[in-house]
């Protein structure tokens, strides 16, 4: 168990320069790289007030009127971050951005949830599957879906499945969480699992219905990944010792499938945290497509209103999520793997 | 099923062996006709991509073979020289994330030492975060052009190439005609660019061309959500972004074949880089 702690001390630490590093990044993107925000966002002709006002709001000016240093607006960027301080939205009301971000957050992770568990579920089929009947037509088609399924670019699978089951079929609506006034009593702020909470079972049907076609069309093209990895994982465990056993003994086939994805396991599951930061690029995607009110869709629109404060929030925001999430990952491996700790 | 036996027979007779030299070969002949269609655009079609040529929103005809936009403009000549655009941008993001990434990472798997240590944890930081975000980012600041966005895509990159050289010089190194060449005395430089860089070829091609797929998509996803290439410059990503708006009316044109170009050239791309993976890393051959 010492050697799990030191895996644990020692994985964590290095979250820090991790995290500091991209922050950098962010900060050297917002303020270093060509651009004035201030005319972008008030234009050429604005009076010397606003836009004095706006360099105050932006942080590059003290109450004064004299410029702040770069190294102390990065500072002050830092301090404001460490106290979980992302700064005030530049527009409507000048909110807290923290605030509006973690309002935008839960519907970005519901449907990321459910993109994933669509992906996982296609990936594992149809891999078992493709193992199974190894080097068969099947077994072809299944592998250059796994190559193809990436490639699949996520607003054009998104919109022909919106012209088709939306507009041409009309059984499923194309855009938003829910129909308008049927939102469930917010807890968790998943929609499904609030009306599951609350028994509200018309609120769980409508936010079901919009859910499916980005949870598809996200869970489609992240599938690949996993279809490749199980078929691989599969290949090798069926090529084993105790599997020809189990086959001399007569054992039916779906037992013996059973028995080898038990086994195929651990290489998936070690994918699939790295598949987390191509989840968050997906849902982005799949948000902007089907107006889904979650944190891609609201980045996109503060980008387009020029909030910057908003926008630089968001990103601090994904990249801290990410070092975290990883760093999670990482130390459940290591739980569940001892040869990663040494 | 028929004409599929019919084509596994013919790539057979065309390469005798190995599934990875027919998907190079699929590839290559998707990604040649795309680069033809780019270089011959003005004698495919006759129509300008950026006027008005015809009624607007005419549903594809022998006149206007994928139909037109809201503003009349011939849907066909903006898929053909949208190649161009996305082309261009590709191979400048490509140049410019190679030429920052390969050369720093040979330099740091070459000397190692604290230098290393700090490029390897600033571009593992980068490439650990996701490509889209920070290309977002980079752009919504620069702003729009094909200039900029080459340059946000270049950016995401610069570690992927990075982490490539550094490994493969970290291994190269080691072995003993390098150590050969420095006890004959040969310069550090002459080492490098001699004997490791052509060494580097093979893994560098395999991820040349996934990083290219990866970049299409991205260059794609930023013209989508308005960050990239701007109207009225002939754009896949762009021009899927403006069909959007007419999807309830069913225009399907307008979001069909932009997008179908798309998946064409990304997919040319992966079977090039997954194929030669095949050929040159061959790891499962054992069968059940």
């Amino acid at each position: 168990m010492v050697s799990l702690r030191i895996y644990i001390a020692t994985r964590a630490l290095l979250t820090i320069p991790t995290i500091i590093i991209l922050l950098t990044i962010v900060f050297a993107i917002m303020r270093i790289l060509p651009g004035d925000p201030v005319t972008a966002i008030v234009g050429m002709k604005a009076p010397p007030e606003q836009i004095q006002e706006l360099k105050k709001e932006l942080g590059l000016i003290d109450e004064f009127g004299k410029p702040i240093p770069l190294y102390i607006q990065y500072l002050n960027y830092f301090s404001g971050i460490i106290k979980g301080d992302f700064g005030k939205s530049l527009i409507w009301g000048k909110r807290p951005v923290i605030i509006e971000i973690l309002e935008h957050f839960p519907a970005t992770i519901e449907l990321s949830i459910m993109g994933f568990i669509v992906s996982l579920l296609i990936g594992l089929i149809s891999g078992v599957y493709s193992a199974h009947k190894y080097s068969s037509w099947m077994d072809s088609t299944i592998r250059i879906y796994g190559i193809i399924s990436y490639a699949l670019f996520i607003p054009w699978i998104g919109m022909l499945f919106q012209m088709f089951f939306g507009v041409q079929l009309k059984i499923l609506p194309v855009a938003g969480r829910i129909d308008p006034g049927m939102e469930p009593q917010q807890i968790t702020g998943l929609f499904l699992l609030d009306s599951i909470i609350t028994s509200n079972w018309p609120s769980f049907i409508s936010s079901l219905k919009h859910l499916i076609l980005p949870s598809i069309t996200l869970g489609i093209v992240l599938s690949g990944i996993f279809t490749r990895l199980t078929r691989g994982a599969m290949l090798e465990v069926l090529s084993q010792d105790f599997i020809i056993a189990a086959k001399a003994r007569g054992l039916p086939n779906r037992k013996i499938l059973l028995h080898a994805l038990k086994n195929a396991f651990i290489p998936i599951l070690t994918m699939m945290g790295l598949q987390f930061a191509l989840l968050l690029t997906g849902a982005i995607l799949t948000e902007t497509t089907f107006s889904w009110p979650g944190i891609g869709t609201f980045l996109m629109e503060r980008i387009n209103y020029r909030d910057y404060t908003t926008v630089q929030g968001t990103v601090v925001f994904f990249a801290i999520i990410i070092s975290l999430v990883s760093l999670i990952v990482d130390l459940i491996y290591a739980y569940i793997d001892p040869r990663i700790r040494y | 099923m028929e004409i599929i036996n019919f084509f596994n027979k013919l790539l057979r007779k065309i390469v005798p062996h190995g599934s990875g030299a027919k998907l190079v070969i699929i590839g290559f002949s998707i990604v040649i006709l795309i680069i033809f269609i780019a270089i011959f655009a003005p004698f495919l079609t006759s129509y300008s991509p950026t006027k008005s040529v015809g009624l607007s929103l005419q549903p594809p005809s022998l006149k206007h073979l994928m139909g037109t936009n809201r503003l009349g403009y011939d849907m066909f000549s903006r898929i053909v020289y949208g190649a161009r655009t996305i082309l261009i941008v590709v191979i400048l993001s490509t140049i410019i994330s190679l030429s920052i990434g390969l050369p720093l990472g040979l330099l740091s798997g070459y000397y190692g030492g604290i230098i290393d240590r700090i490029l390897s944890i600033i571009m593992d930081s980068i490439y650990a975060f996701p490509g889209l975000i920070l290309a977002i980012a980079v752009a919504a600041v620069i702003g729009p052009g094909v200039i900029n966005t080459a340059l946000a895509i270049a950016i995401v990159y610069v570690p992927t190439y990075y982490r490539m050289a550094r490994g493969q010089t970290f291994s190269i190194r080691e072995q003993l005609y390098i150590e050969a060449m420095k006890a004959i005395g040969a310069k550090d430089r002459t080492i490098m660019i001699k004997h490791i860089l052509p060494n580097l070829l093979p893994t560098m091609t395999i991820v040349f061309s996934l990083s290219v797929a990866d970049t299409i998509l991205t260059e794609a996803s930023l013209s989508f959500l308005g960050l990239g290439v701007t109207a009225p410059t002939p754009d896949w990503g762009y021009d899927l972004r403006a069909g959007k708006e007419f999807l309830p009316a069913g225009y399907w044109w307008l979001i069909t074949f932009p997008g179908l170009f798309i998946i064409l050239l990304t997919i040319g791309f992966s079977f090039i880089g997954e194929g030669l993976n095949e050929i040159l890393n061959p790891r499962m051959k054992v069968r059940p």
